[in-house]
């Protein structure tokens, strides 16, 4: 592939990937409050939201250092890292050669850490809670994802996503159990990792089951605009994570497989990717319309169930490629 | 018949089938709920149908079919329905206790998929792989079964474990080819007998203690003694 259109792919994801963020939550709103019988707001509420939050002043807590104003940029500019790895319509794009899993998690990771460092920071109870919860999801959420990453890495060679990715667009490796296990895992870690309903609630600031926005209380103005992005842009992350490995159907190959980098294919890639993001919106508005919230400490029990799920995934590696 | 190979359909989907068997075994393990105890085992019982109707069609064997049906009729539909009815006469609604805690006894789980795997392989070298696959897969049912029977008090949910463990053996007479259809028939039967003895149990067991906890059965045995 030509260096200039591997670019002008990154280039279009990333704007893509910024843009559909907001609206990918704003319809995740929409589709929630339908399935319980309201209107909802505007699917484009949450850019609005934004816009208003930007314009108004900030208002710090007394007594906050610089980790305080710097975790919001940090944990944006980590998530955008992320969001430039994981691919949403094309493979190829210039930055495949970076987009390790490995590096994904440790970007996620980085921002997570950041804002758990400023909940702490405005020495607050609830921010210390949040990020101590926060933390506590964490420890046990990453083993698991890093299992399903080591499957895939048996199954393809690389921790390469873009590599795994194609791997797995070509068919060669068909139906794998271990993929199946890999996938409810993974499902489990996203849910946790974005704080959605069976581990947190995004939409209530009911005290006691706050994490996320425990964490993220005494931010107000253009920083929780800047926090409220980037957990936005997380979710879409995840959902874009998912549809690469698990179900990469339609997504427009590399060029130089032979395959040329034809318009057509892009259309069809952004055309499976928005079926894919949408139909992945509804699946979780179901599931957080139907399930109830876990008691916080149930959530290790379930992040522990993904973990032996992951770890079972790659002993049925073993068994189905005959090591064992 | 042709052999079966690992990456053609017949295998991934047989595979994948055995698989979902086995998660569904780790969802019942980690039930709290009797009534989605009761859901999810129905889920492993329709699983399995679809696994044996598969294997029909792959092995070319029509009597699968009816193991499907008789599985899919027996345990996806009429013992669900009869447990449920059972729970709301009985009024048993409210948590399943686990002797052992949920994420203990998942790991023991795990432990016990491993060991299946361990045994089944090496005594398998000969067979084909559908074959050795579905067994380690099969027999992982089994032992799951097994482990659900020891972590519960519950009488009801120990009773979900037993049929669970059935479904292991099902799994396995269907994955390998040759098996009469006699056989499938007098476990189906045996489960439903089972079914109904363990069902006059629980009433008497109700009668007598109030609960279905079976750790009062210790104390009188003790008591006799």
């Amino acid at each position: 592939m030509s260096a200039i259109a591997s670019f002008l792919t990154l280039v279009l994801h990333l704007a893509l990937m910024l843009a559909a963020a907001p609206l990918v939550l704003g319809l995740t709103k929409r589709i929630k409050a339908r399935m319980v019988g309201r209107i909802g707001p505007p699917v484009m509420q949450p850019w609005r939201d934004l816009a208003r939050m930007v314009r108004k002043q900030p208002v710090v807590a007394d007594g906050t250092s610089f980790v305080f104003r710097a975790a919001p940029f940090v944990n944006l500019a980590a998530i955008v890292a992320a969001a430039t790895l994981v691919p949403s319509f094309a493979l190829g794009m210039a930055s495949a050669p970076m987009a390790d899993l490995l590096v994904i998690a440790g970007l996620l990771a980085l921002g997570r850490a950041a804002l758990a460092l400023a909940a702490m920071d405005t020495g607050t109870a609830f921010g210390g809670i949040g990020a101590s919860r926060e933390m506590m999801f964490s420890v046990f959420a990453e083993p698991a994802f890093f299992l399903v990453v080591f499957t895939l890495a048996l199954l393809a060679g690389t921790t390469n996503l873009d590599a795994v990715a194609s791997l797995i667009t070509t068919g060669a490796l068909g139906l794998r159990i271990s993929m199946a296990l890999a996938l409810v895992a993974t499902l489990i870690v996203a849910l946790v990792e974005c704080s959605r309903i069976p581990v947190d609630n995004p939409a209530t600031h009911l005290e006691l089951t706050m994490v996320h926005e425990a964490m993220v209380l005494e931010y107000s103005g253009r920083y929780l605009a800047l926090i409220e992005f980037a957990s936005a842009l997380k979710l879409l992350v995840w959902m874009s994570l998912i549809g690469v490995i698990f179900a990469p159907f339609g997504i427009a190959p590399r060029d130089g497989d032979g395959a040329n980098l034809a318009p057509w294919l892009w259309a069809v890639g952004l055309a499976a990717w928005a079926i894919k993001i949408g139909l992945m919106s509804v699946g979780l508005s179901a599931l957080e319309t139907t399930r109830a919230k876990l008691r916080v400490f149930r959530v290790p029990e379930m992040l522990g169930m993904a973990l032996l799920l992951g770890l079972l995934a790659a002993i049925f590696l073993f068994v189905s490629q005959g090591f064992a | 018949m042709e052999r079966i190979v690992f990456g053609t359909l017949p295998y991934d989907l047989a595979h994948l089938l055995g698989g979902v068997t086995l998660l569904l075994s780790f969802a019942l393990l980690s039930q709290r709920r009797i009534a989605a105890t009761i859901n999810t085992y129905a889920c492993q019982a329709a699983v399995l149908a679809l696994a044996a109707c598969w294997q029909g069609y792959v092995q070319n064997a029509p009597h699968l079919y009816v193991t499907g049906i008789i599985t899919f009729a027996a345990k996806g539909m009429i013992i669900p329905v009869a447990l449920h009815r059972l729970v709301r006469r009985l009024k048993l609604a409210g948590g399943v206790d686990a002797a052992l805690g949920i994420f203990p006894g998942m790991a023991l789980g795990v432990a016990m998929v491993a060991l299946s795997i361990m045994v089944v392989l090496p005594t398998t070298v000969q067979s084909q792989a559908l074959t050795r696959e579905d067994l380690a897969l099969a027999l992982s049912v089994v032992m799951l079964g097994l482990l659900m029977m020891i972590t519960r008090k519950s009488a009801l949910t120990q009773v979900i474990g037993f049929m669970s463990l059935e479904n292991g053996l099902i799994l396995a007479a269907v994955s390998v080819d040759g098996m009469p259809l006699v056989v499938e028939l007098s476990v189906a039967v045996l489960v439903l007998v089972a079914f109904v003895v363990f069902g006059a149990f629980f009433l008497r067991l109700r009668a007598q203690f109030d609960s279905l906890d079976v750790t009062h059965l210790d104390r009188v045995g003790s008591a006799h003694r």
